[in-house]
């Protein structure tokens, strides 16, 4: 990469968060310490001696504000806390709190940079901390990018620490025994005679006092609960159906309704009928809601089946009607005009594949839908002065605002009940359907309404994953892959998705090109060029954004070369990588997988991928057998560096679980589109992968590497590359197009 | 509209065509019972009626032939079930919301074959959609539910 070039990009980029923040802050404002939104309010004999630890004297409330969106987070918060205040954290209320800023979410903030994870640079690191602080005074609280462990693990066991050592100071002023002599057990401070005072005892005392903070954290080996074997704090309420979600809000005198928007993304509305649906039984209302009309009646049922039956004359947007119009729409973008980022470039690819015999390929990976099982919903109370909301949100922040904007009321009366989600994969990043059910409230004003969008709604109403396509050069010699130039194109998600819940912060946009420019590979000869086609229907996050997609790209095509240069697969990408951590996991897939190659045996065969994606290196390896029915995936391994494993558990559930979310999808599963609205509607045409087809899993988290990081999503992306190399090696056939059930059967 | 469900009498003031779904759901704020698909596709609205696995969103109110078992029927958070027991233990939920009829479908196959294979979870549960992909942990709860149930 030239050095001019270079410093160019890297100085825009700083200047971009500058603008980002709004302001250029000083030392002053990010340092000042931020407010304990716990305060307000605080009764007599209660404390709040953190943002996240509220005492009173009926129990321990510890406020868990990234959304549980079936990740565990919420228990994982918990821990953290609790491993440092000595508490046993089922003995407390787990609280989300109100968005704050308190609970600014800034390691999301830093990855969206143009910057692999893996550079630990003194630029990168310069422009992390200043976006850090940029999402500092924003008060940006996303759940996502599965950033919450990484951003949030110091900071849950300082404040755990600090309201410890609070109340043992609070136990010091009431007893005379210094601080050191007392120690605290499952939430007692003990004096050295063994008396035990309950913390709820001593919250009014230790409220009064100044909270002792910077509390050095006990070190990993004094830990008793954190990276052992514990039980997630939801699977009671899981396993008997006690957990409420969002759909399952009930309050007195509540309404229901539903939405019949255009499906045609953005189009509007010419003309509408509602007499039909008015005339229905236990219908109440009618109302004009964004992109269509809402039915309020008296159950869910009433309102979906007058939903049907409202006649409605619908716009077209102004995207491409059909696929075919949009396949075409983003190859004609493969020009130097839409290109917007070119993040790797090094050795000279050009000068490398002069005279050499080209290796060309194109893939393609189609739009996706979330479809989480339990629709999209909101429960909400309009009234004069105040709008209450009951929702699952990965953006309680961006909601607050939004509720104040539509209704007027000021933003500090507005009270949001997050709830956990029935599953999200990036889908309550955004926030249209509780604005569409504000709406709906605010048209009966002291009525709680509940809005659910039918799963067909959930489906045409998306923001899809986009559609992505690829074209890669390449050249091997002497054994070894000589280059690789990847060019990969899309539609722009930043532009999209932060256009919606953000601002579009200026410069290239790095999630297009995620999961291919970030590689930590050392490609003698290694070019990857992103281009932004022009916008479609409005699109969003989907479970590892960029890189579902630019990690089969990236790693298929690399299969091809090392297939080509006749070298192993895991041994080339051995000698390819230097970085240790993901050495260490390839090294670690092979160690488990006993690899010997990707020939098993007749009719079967072994696949391998790797990524690094959120700062975490994932090595997949995948054995599939082709059976009289199709093709089967028989075991899967996965080996997994996010540094220190809290909650070992869920680790290995987010791992297969993300693994099986990215073999379902590139199994079986596209949205399409004819008439500018989606075809598949229900499971029926968007199945994933079920129980029958699951594989056996065997997974190794090294716990090596130095940060620690999230397991949401990195072991999606490397999944379907993985799949796709393990059904060459059995058929001889590349797949290069999402869903393979387009070429092959699965059993 | 007089329903039976997990053996307790109620009466129901809704049409005959409601689904039971949304009857138990809405009628009855019985929310255990989760809408996913509306079309029989994903199971996430499994009940069973006189001891047999159905989905409720295909069954209209008036049709409904026998007594409603939910999962609340099934077992408690004071009184579990052995496979609410075998969920709990190998922490099979992720975000939770097809497990209520996972273990409904589970619970069905239990009582018909006291000890399936894989071959036999395989069948009876490949019905029942989870977004999350916990399925390993559902092959191996329904395993270890089945030992336990062997025992009793």
């Amino acid at each position: 990469m030239g050095r001019v070039r270079t410093i160019a990009r890297r100085s825009f980029l700083i200047g971009s968060a500058a603008i980002l923040g709004g302001v250029a802050f000083g030392a002053y404002l990010v340092t000042r310490p931020t407010p304990n939104p716990l305060l307000d309010g605080l009764g007599t004999g209660e404390a709040a001696l953190t943002p996240f630890v509220k005492i009173t004297p009926q129990g321990i409330t510890l406020i868990v504000p990234r959304a549980d969106v079936g990740q565990g987070i919420a228990s994982t918060q918990a821990m953290l806390i609790a491993e440092e205040l000595d508490i046993d954290p089922a003995t407390a209320t787990l609280d989300p709190g109100q968005p704050h800023r308190a609970y600014f979410n800034g390691t999301v903030a830093a990855d969206g940079l143009s910057f692999p994870g893996w550079d630990e640079g003194f630029v990168a690191e310069t422009v992390r901390d200043l976006m850090m602080n940029v999402a500092r005074l924003s008060g940006s609280q996303f759940t996502g990018g599965s950033s919450s462990t990484a951003d949030l693990h110091e900071t849950l066991r300082q404040a755990g620490a600090t309201a410890r050592e609070t109340l043992k100071a609070a136990a010091m002023a009431r007893t005379g025994v210094p601080r050191a002599d007392l120690r605290t057990e499952d939430g007692h401070v003990i004096l050295p005679d063994g008396t035990r005072i309950p913390y709820t005892e001593l919250a009014g005392e230790a409220a009064a006092i100044e909270p002792v903070t910077y509390v050095a954290l006990r070190p990993a080996s004094d830990w008793t609960r954190l990276g052992k074997p514990h039980r997630r704090l939801d699977v009671g309420a899981k396993s008997t159906g006690t957990q409420n979600y969002g759909v399952d809000v009930a309050l007195p005198g509540m309404l229901y309704a539903t939405v019949r928007a255009n499906p045609g993304r953005g189009g509007g509305m010419a003309r509408y009928s509602a007499d039909a649906a008015l005339a229905m039984m236990g219908v109440r209302s009618v109302v004009e809601v964004n992109e269509g009309l809402a039915v309020i009646a008296d159950n869910t049922w009433f309102a979906f089946q007058a939903a049907a039956a409202l006649e409605v004359d619908w716009l077209p947007p102004d995207y491409p009607a059909s696929s075919a119009e949009m396949w075409q729409a983003l190859s004609d973008a493969h020009t130097e005009e839409f290109q917007n980022s070119r993040l790797r470039e090094d050795g000279d690819v050009e000068a490398a594949l002069t005279g050499a015999t080209v290796i060309e390929a194109e893939y393609r990976t189609p739009f996706l839908a979330h479809a989480a099982l339990e629709p999209l919903n909101a429960t909400v109370l309009v009234e004069d002065d105040a709008v209450t909301i009951w929702t699952a949100t990965q953006i309680p922040h961006v909601v607050r605002d939004a509720a104040a904007e539509v209704t007027g009321v000021d933003a500090a009366n507005v009270i949001l009940h997050a709830l956990p989600a029935g599953g999200s994969f990036g889908r309550r990043l955004d926030h249209d359907y509780v604005v569409q059910a504000i709406q709906i409230a605010a048209t009966m004003p002291g009525t709680p309404v509940k809005t659910i969008w039918s799963r067909e709604e959930d489906m045409t109403h998306d923001f899809p994953r986009p559609l992505h396509m690829a074209r890669g050069r390449g050249a091997v010699a002497e054994g070894r892959v000589l280059a690789c130039d990847l060019d990969t194109i899309s539609p722009s998600l930043i532009s999209s998705w932060f256009g919606r819940v953000f601002i579009v912060p200026p410069g290239p946009d790095a999630m297009l090109v995620w999961g291919a420019f970030d590689q930590p590979y050392a490609i003698p000869n290694y070019r990857v060029t992103g281009y932004a086609a022009p916008p479609m229907m409005p699109i969003g996050s989907w479970r590892s954004p960029g890189a579902c997609s630019n990690s089969f790209f990236h790693e298929s095509f690399l299969s091809e070369l090392i297939h080509a240069a006749g070298a192993d697969p895991l041994e080339e990408r051995l000698r390819l990588i230097e970085h240790a951590d993901s050495r260490r996991v390839l090294e670690a897939v092979g160690d488990i997988s006993n690899w010997a190659g990707a020939d098993i045996g007749p009719a079967r065969g072994r696949g391998l991928a790797f990524s690094y994606t959120h700062g975490v290196p994932v090595a997949e390896v995948i054995d599939v057998t082709m059976t009289d029915q199709g093709i089967r995936i028989d075991e899967v391994w996965i080996a997994a560096d996010c540094g220190t494993v809290f909650d070992p558990v869920n680790a290995e559930a987010q791992l297969t679980g993300a693994a099986i979310f990215g073999l379902g999808h590139a199994m079986n599963c596209e949205l399409t589109y004819e008439n500018h609205a989606v075809r598949q509607t229900n499971f029926h045409a968007f199945e994933g992968m079920r129980l029958h087809q699951t594989p056996r899993f065997h997974t190794r988290l090294l716990g090596l590497a130095e940060r620690v990081r999230g397991l949401g999503e990195p072991a999606t992306a490397p999944a379907a590359p993985a799949l796709a190399d393990a059904i060459f090696a059995a058929t001889g056939e590349r797949l290069r197009e999402m869903p393979f059930s387009r070429s092959v059967d699965f059993a | 509209m007089d329903l039976t469900i997990n053996g307790t009498s109620h009466t129901l003031e809704l049409p005959d065509d409601i689904p039971l779904l949304w009857a138990l759901r809405d009628g009855l704020n019985i929310t255990s019972v989760k809408y996913g698909c509306g079309i029989a596709q994903c199971g996430a609205c499994t009940v069973h009626i006189g001891g047999e696995a159905v989905r409720s969103c295909q069954v209209a109110l008036a049709d409904v032939w026998g007594e409603i078992t939910t999962i609340e029927g099934l077992g408690t958070p004071d009184a579990l079930h052995a496979i609410q027991t075998a969920w709990i233990d190998h922490q099979v939920a992720q975000c939770g919301y097809c497990q209520s009829g996972q273990i409904m479908q589970a619970a069905d196959l239990l009582a018909r074959n006291p000890e399936p294979s894989d071959e036999d979870i395989d069948a009876a549960m490949s019905g029942n959609l989870c977004r999350c992909g916990t399925y390993p942990r559902i092959r191996a709860a329904v395993h270890a539910a089945a030992s336990a149930l062997r025992e009793v």
